[in-house]
């Protein structure tokens, strides 16, 4: 069953994305949340069982489809998700890039502005 | 519906708060007049209250409200019988004459308003406090009275002792106030009655409960850390950091008496046992000598008052403790008094304070002469603190020591622990009658001292309440008889749940009663206190010096030892390592999926790989090399071609499968993403290579398996089970039909998904308009083809629709 093979490719995405996310460069990050994307997508998508080369389109002249088509559900939603999931990367990829600019570093244990290093302790006073 | 007197009543305790907010306002228009006019707030509420006189002196009761969350039966309940009349009229007549003080205390202060609006907003909630029946109601009062104290308490900001004593006696008495709660629930739990006065046909039932002895302490700790019971006494004399007004308000005449009121509310409830007797006994007692002894240390005027106080909460604890007859007339006669001649006193030591500039008692001396109305005031206070003959304190003490000569002087030899406990009290009031003989006589006689202001007695409203409290104090001593009728039976009947008779009189009688003699002994050992207070006070000193601790310290230690573990806490949660946060995310993560599995059993099993067509193969394995590639890719230019490649392969899987709306879209997002980041990478001058070091390889590589292989273990389990198609049917069959639509997913999309459609082009925008700033900000430049995405994912949305 193609499902299973799916299955397995699906693991690697998320095993690959995950890896990259872990990652303190930033742009590695941002590699590893695009294939993230694009495995959940998959996911959805395998997991509305998967129908071969049949599109979930109504012939012209009837009223319902004649065959046995694609699951359309999680089609339209991932329809939304690839596009949310876009916005989100170039959002991400700009925020990257202002921060390189800003903070001069691509690395997380150099962008310690909202949490550095010797933050000052809280006053043992009234 | 609500009747007349149900909105009078509840305006009791809400027309105070009412008055709060107005109150700076009239302060900015009257100025100097201010105390007069608000004045008239608690005033017309005193009026008022009388007129419940003589209809509760004849055993009524009244009882008010309106719902409040009728869905939990809670109602916004009030009820008025003798105890709460009784606090009613001390709460709102001691307010008129404080208002009255203050606008003369604080005159020109730039908060005088502000202070106004506290002291009204306190009252209300203690005048809701004693009136309420509702449980909840009460709770919620409380609570007010405890932070409006802090406000009070912490009204000088700037000073941090002020902030410090605020901040202990909210965590004190709010800290209590929790623990009341818990107990007042369990108690409806028990009794499915949220009020008060519902519960008084449960008296003696409550106690015979196995939740009893929990119910008991908990409500305890509420009235103790309110009533600033030993061990948590400590907060008092600090508070008295605030202005004198509030001390002689809030902490002797009212709030700390908040906890005996309770006590005394409860006492038919949950009364009348041992474990009440003994506990509130022994702790009373302590609180008393403690109190007592800490006042003849003291050298200030409102520290040796605030020590007495204790001392005299202490008491009062004690003789409900006691719990006989004679105890609880003492305990309404010795609250009344305590409340006139307490107030007075602080209202005179302000008035001190206020026209020499020290409180000190060593500085003082020789003012009679120069403050005379003021020293009539002190006079007739100390005359209470000494129970002297014809004040209502005098009747007060009798009645206490009655109440353990019950059984006359022989009796009393065979009881040691009544024994034990008149030693005590008779101890404790002679301490303290030393103490008020030593500020009468110190500040008021003898030669006079230079002091930092040139004396002068104070205007009108700085004398005049505290010299109608004391003389309120003598005349219901020397009209006992009134008293009786009006206060000591409708009081003590409630308490005691009995009608109550008191048989005092003031007459002959008096010198045959062993309780006299036993009075002539304080007054003896008083004067002896008074005596040697000077070397007593150095002795004390000496030892605390030895001792070297205190529950301030030992208060600071924990407060500051919260926010160490706090600080601790937050550090190790909150380092600033991403990874290691992403880290957690992801252990959660592959917790949460591989867990269940296992412990479902539910884990799948090995499917059987059936021959699929080459091209379906070469797809995967391009995907596959697609990802592996970006893992190991050397150089940025090759991640991104990987990066493509996987997306396109994922467009073709897509496409493959019947899916050719998602493949067109995916191939649009994948071309312009390779784009995008190759424009962006090239201005960058980033690390080539992944910098990790093995352990940490090792780490994120194991887990990112787990949480991979994870994933597909879990796809596998739910592809076993059926899928639910109703909804892709029901899609599927009307599209045509309702919708007028052949391609079902774009029907989906925009008819019946529409809003969400919307929402997912409303977040696109956003991010467009999030990036349009990131780049405006500083000027990075729009050159970057960041600002060239926004109308491309646009026209990625329209294709998509159409």
């Amino acid at each position: 069953m193609i499902e299973f093979a799916l299955s397995a490719l699906i693991g690697l995405f998320f095993a690959v994305s995950i890896y990259l996310i872990l990652s303190k460069a930033i742009i590695r990050m941002l590699l590893g949340i695009t294939i993230l994307g694009n495995g959940v997508n998959l996911l959805i998508f395998t997991l509305g069982r998967i129908t071969r080369e049949v599109p979930p389109i109504v012939p012209d002249g009837l009223l319902q489809p004649a065959t046995t088509t694609a699951n359309p559900l999680p089609q339209a939603l991932i329809l939304t998700a690839i596009v949310i999931g876009f916005a989100l990367f170039t959002f991400l990829l700009v925020l990257g890039y202002r921060a390189y600019q800003e903070l001069d570093a691509d690395n997380t244990d150099n962008m310690r502005l909202a949490e550095p290093e010797n933050a000052p302790r809280p006053p043992l006073s009234y | 519906m609500l009747s007349d007197l149900d909105i009078s009543i509840c305006l009791i305790a809400i027309a105070p708060f009412i008055a709060a907010i107005f109150a700076p306002v009239v302060q900015r228009f009257c100025a100097g007049m201010t105390g007069w006019v608000l004045s008239v707030v608690p005033l017309s509420i005193f009026v008022f209250l009388t007129s419940f006189i003589p209809e509760i002196a004849g055993g009524g009761f009244v009882y008010a409200g309106f719902d409040w969350v009728a869905s939990y039966g809670l109602r916004f309940s009030f009820f008025i019988d003798g105890l709460s009349l009784t606090f009613g009229l001390l709460i709102s007549g001691i307010g008129t004459f404080i208002v009255l003080y203050s606008g003369a205390y604080l005159e020109g202060h730039h908060h005088q308003g502000r202070f106004f609006a506290f002291i009204l907003m306190f009252m209300g909630s203690m005048l809701g406090l004693v009136f309420a029946d509702n449980m909840i109601t009460l709770f919620a009062f409380w609570e007010l009275t405890s932070i409006t104290s802090f406000l009070l308490i912490g009204f000088d900001n700037v000073r941090e002792a002020s902030r410090r004593a605020a901040i202990q006696a909210l965590v004190i008495t709010g800290g209590g106030g929790l623990a009341m709660l818990a107990g007042l629930i369990m108690l409806q739990q028990l009794s499915g009655q949220w009020n008060i006065s519902g519960l008084f046909q449960y008296a003696g039932v409550i106690a015979e409960q196995e939740l009893y002895l929990p119910i008991l302490l908990l409500i305890l700790a509420g009235a103790f850390t309110k009533s600033a019971q030993f061990p948590f006494h400590f907060w008092l004399p600090n508070a008295m950091e605030a202005p004198t007004p509030v001390s002689a308000f809030l902490h002797s005449a009212t709030m700390v008496k908040a906890g005996v009121y309770l006590l005394a509310r409860f006492n038919p409830i949950l009364g009348g046992t041992v474990e009440w007797g003994v506990i509130l006994s022994i702790f009373g007692g302590v609180t008393l000598l403690w109190g007592a002894t800490m006042a003849l240390k003291q050298t200030d005027l409102k520290q040796m008052l605030a020590q007495t106080t204790v001392a005299s909460l202490g008491l009062l604890v004690m003789l409900l403790g006691i719990g006989n007859e004679a105890a609880i007339i003492a305990v309404v006669l010795y609250l009344v008094a305590h409340a006139c001649y307490k107030g007075a006193m602080f209202m005179v030591a302000g008035s001190v304070d206020h026209a020499t500039g020290t409180r000190e008692i060593t500085a003082l001396g020789g003012l009679g002469r120069i403050m005379p109305f003021t020293l009539a005031a002190a006079i007739i206070g100390v005359a209470g603190m000494a129970g002297a003959p014809l004040t209502v304190a005098f009747f007060a003490k009798e009645e206490m020591y009655a109440a353990l000569l019950h059984d006359g002087l022989s009796g009393l030899l065979a009881q040691p622990q009544d024994l034990l406990a008149i030693a005590v009290i008779l101890v404790g009031n002679a301490l303290m009658m030393g103490v008020g003989l030593a500020i009468l006589i110190k500040v008021f006689f003898g030669t006079l001292k230079p002091t930092p202001v040139q004396p002068h007695e104070g205007s009108l409203s700085l004398w005049a309440g505290a010299l109608v409290l004391g003389v309120l104090a003598v005349f219901t001593g020397v009209a006992i008889g009134w008293t009786e009728q009006y206060l000591i039976t409708p009081v003590a009947s409630p308490i005691h749940n009995l009608l109550v008779n008191g048989q005092l009189y003031l007459d002959l009688t008096l010198f045959t009663k062993p309780q006299f003699y036993v009075s002539v002994l304080t007054w003896v050992l008083g004067v002896v206190v008074f005596w040697q207070i000077d070397e007593i006070r150095t002795r004390l000193r000496a030892f605390s010096r030895v001792l070297n601790w205190s529950f301030d310290a030992l208060f600071d230690w924990l407060m500051f030892g919260l926010v160490r573990l706090s600080d601790a806490l937050t550090r190790f949660w909150h380092h600033g390592r991403l990874e290691l946060y992403l880290l957690v995310v992801f252990v959660g993560f592959a917790a949460a999926v591989i867990i269940p599995l296992v412990w479902e059993n539910a884990l799948p099993p090995m499917p059987e790989l059936t021959a699929l067509p080459f091209y379906e193969w070469s797809i995967l394995l391009i995907a596959a090399i697609g990802l592996v590639a970006v893992l190991i890719a050397r150089t940025r230019l090759v991640a991104i071609v990987s990066l493509g490649i996987q997306g396109f392969a994922v467009a073709l899987i897509f496409l493959l499968f019947g899916a050719p709306d998602l493949s067109f879209t995916q191939f649009m997002v994948e071309t312009l993403s390779v784009i995008i980041l190759a424009l962006v990478m090239t201005r960058l001058h980033l690390d080539q290579r992944d910098s990790r070091i093995f352990q940490d390889v090792f780490r994120d590589g194991g887990l990112a398996v787990i949480c991979g292989v994870g994933v597909t273990v879990l796809m596998l389990a739910v592809l076993q089970n059926p899928l639910d198609m109703r909804l892709s049917d029901l899609f599927a069959a009307t599209s045509v039909p309702l919708a007028h639509g052949h391609n079902i997913v774009n029907v989906i999309l925009v008819d019946y998904r529409g809003l969400d459609t919307l929402g997912e082009i409303s977040v696109v925008m956003t991010a467009g308009i999030a990036i349009l700033a990131l780049i405006r900000i500083r000027g990075g430049g729009p050159q970057t083809g960041a600002g060239a995405k926004k109308p491309d994912s646009r026209g990625n949305r329209t294709e998509k629709a159409a």
